[in-house]
């Protein structure tokens, strides 16, 4: 189900634990299994789950507790913008208005291409670099003016 | 984003380079692990490195200020088996972005600061919870925690002298709640970040039930500085009661956003001077001085205030984590509140009822009255709501959803009734929209 370099980032989490603790490594297995298979299906959760030898429904907790999971298929690129209050005062909502136009889509929803999705995100602790943007869960993208905002969409192939 | 500016570097020497800076070389040329190579070959009883810190008054950095040195006199002397120290880099303070730039670039003053943490309170492992969007940021710190494990600075009997500290990284991903101490451990042994019941606190039920001490990046970062200079003459570079120096993130309406550290009692208006003054030159509206959670202060109010936590508390809010949002005279307050309410209700954890309905019926009041759909009775609405979820819930976050309503329905009133009268903001929607210089 996940691939033997993914089991084995996995197992290098579970050592950051006690030999008792191996729930502890959920949160950076569930997010090494969307890494590889680009969203949490149910079967994933559960084999993540067997594999750190907790309950599913344990493990299906954190994946829905947690809002950088996602529990539906995402576009390629997953856009994140953050909204929040001191990020709008620095353009946060108009970066985010700005993608919306440019995409043709709205917070949750994906192009009919596949390639982008775009969410709503919440404080990502960056916010003298407004407006931020994070692709991916990965990578942060600071200071997103109009410009900068046509290059990263030029860049996602 | 690197340091603006300073008055006084202390945890920012190591900035000066950006991101050549943060390596153990770099570190150790300029005085790092200098405090615990003595410590540890000095075998230094822990109670006189606990006095140093009481008498510096460093003060806990993640919100709370609660004295550093107290709490670590907190864990039980004589108890064996596993002791934890954690650290909490789970930055997600709307307005707060200290942290991230400190462990860009001077993670091993944090990692330095656990290990002397953690010999002094007889920890064998220890996690730093490194907050889920900045991924590049964790990825650092694992590198440094390998720089560190490769030195022998961090492992089995560090540098020969018995004492063994083993430090890991985990990576959040995206819950406010989990910067609450004891959801955060939650969230450490693979559960849900909701908070605990208190006590027992987790000086004696922490992680894994083990004894265990969770101090802000920051405040561990401070503690080899501490030690190096002194605790009285850490003090007396802040005022007394507010040692040290501290980070300060300026947000919003400046022309310069950035971090900036600077002596604790410096004046606000100094400060804001050093951020390069409003942008555009307008006029001063409101400030949160301490991150989203604490009371909103009108601008007249926070230009008399000094950056300590007696004087803002004095005024009516909080130091908090130190993040100052600015806001000039183009911002809705109605609106900005909304966002901040919205937040709240997002990212209650939803254990305590109070907390997960009230924060809901705060944002859609808010939402309303935005809206053009506000009711008469909707500020005591307001009030009352606030009333029935402050003090009930298990953790602060209740507060700190309720305590921005209030403020800025107290400050702002006459925009409040003006919005639910006229159906429609007191700063016109194109003066709001040029705010943001997002379409400059």
């Amino acid at each position: 189900m996940l691939s033997q370099e993914a089991l084995k980032l996995i197992d290098r989490e579970v050592a950051k634990y006690p030999a008792d603790q191996k729930q502890s490594a959920v949160m950076a297995a569930l997010a090494i299994a969307q890494d590889e298979k680009g969203w949490l299906a149910r079967e994933t959760i559960e084999y993540v789950a067997n594999y750190l030898e907790m309950p599913a429904i344990a493990a299906y907790e954190v994946a829905s507790f947690y809002n950088m999971y996602d529990l539906d298929p995402v576009g390629k690129y997953k856009l994140t913008v953050c909204t929040n209050l001191p990020c709008a005062l620095s353009g946060g909502v108009h970066a985010a208005d700005y993608v919306k136009e440019k995409l043709g889509i709205d917070f949750n929803e994906t192009t009919a291409d596949g390639k982008f999705t775009l969410k709503e995100g919440e404080c990502m602790g960056a916010c003298g670099d407004a407006p931020v943007m994070l692709v991916n869960n990965k990578r942060m993208c600071s200071f997103m003016t109009p410009e900068q905002i046509d290059k990263l969409l030029a860049e996602c192939k | 984003m690197a340091l603006i500016a300073t008055k006084n570097p202390l945890l920012t020497v190591g900035w000066e380079k950006g991101d050549a800076g943060w390596g153990i070389k770099e570190y150790e040329a300029r005085g790092g692990y200098q405090a615990l190579r003595k410590i540890l070959a000095e075998k230094t009883p822990p109670e006189n490195i606990i006095a140093e810190l009481k008498a510096s008054v460093l003060r806990g950095r993640g919100g709370a200020g609660f004295p550093t040195g107290l709490k670590w006199s907190f864990m039980p002397k004589v108890i064996n088996g596993d002791r934890y120290v954690v650290c909490n880099s789970d930055e997600g303070e709307p307005g707060t972005f200290k942290d991230l730039d400190l462990l860009r670039y001077d993670p091993h003053s944090v990692i330095e600061g656990m290990a002397i943490a953690a010999y002094v309170m007889s920890a064998n492992r220890g996690y730093n919870y490194i907050h889920g969007e900045i991924f590049e940021i964790y990825k650092r710190f694992e590198a440094a925690l390998d720089e560190a494990r490769a030195a022998g600075l961090i492992g089995q009997n560090i540098l020969g002298s018995g004492f063994n500290f083993e430090l890991f990284a985990h990576h959040g991903y995206g819950a406010y709640i989990c910067g609450e101490e004891t959801g955060l451990l939650e969230s450490i042994e693979g559960k849900k970040g909701q908070p605990r019941f208190k006590p027992p606190f987790p000086a004696t039920f922490g992680l894994y039930g083990k004894p265990t001490t969770i101090n802000n990046t920051e405040t561990f970062a401070a503690v080899p500085y501490i030690l190096k200079m002194g605790g009285e003459k850490y003090l007396e570079l802040g005022k007394p009661n507010n040692g040290g120096t501290k980070l300060f993130s300026i947000s919003g309406h400046v022309n310069k956003p950035g971090n900036y550290e600077i002596p604790m009692g410096m004046p606000f208006a100094e400060l804001l001077e050093m951020a390069g003054g409003m942008r555009g030159g307008r006029k001063i509206k409101a400030v949160i001085p301490g991150g989203s959670s604490a009371p909103v202060l009108p601008g007249d109010i926070m230009m008399q205030c000094t950056m300590d936590y007696d004087s803002i508390a004095k005024a009516g809010s909080m130091l908090g984590s130190g993040a100052i949002i600015v806001m000039d005279e183009t911002v809705c307050m109605v609106k900005a509140l909304e966002r901040l309410s919205y937040f709240y209700f997002e990212e209650s954890c939803g254990q305590c009822t109070p907390c997960r309905e009230g924060t809901g019926w705060l944002y859609r009041v808010v939402h309303r009255i935005e809206n053009g759909q506000g009711r008469q009775e909707d500020l005591d609405l307001l009030m009352s709501v606030t009333d029935n979820i402050m003090g009930r819930t298990i953790c602060a976050l209740g507060d700190a959803a309720s305590l921005p309503v209030r403020s800025f329905v107290q400050h702002f009133k006459s925009e409040f009734e003006h919005h639910i009268q006229n159906k429609q903001c007191l700063v016109p929607h194109d003066v709001q929209r040029a705010g943001s210089s997002f379409y400059m």
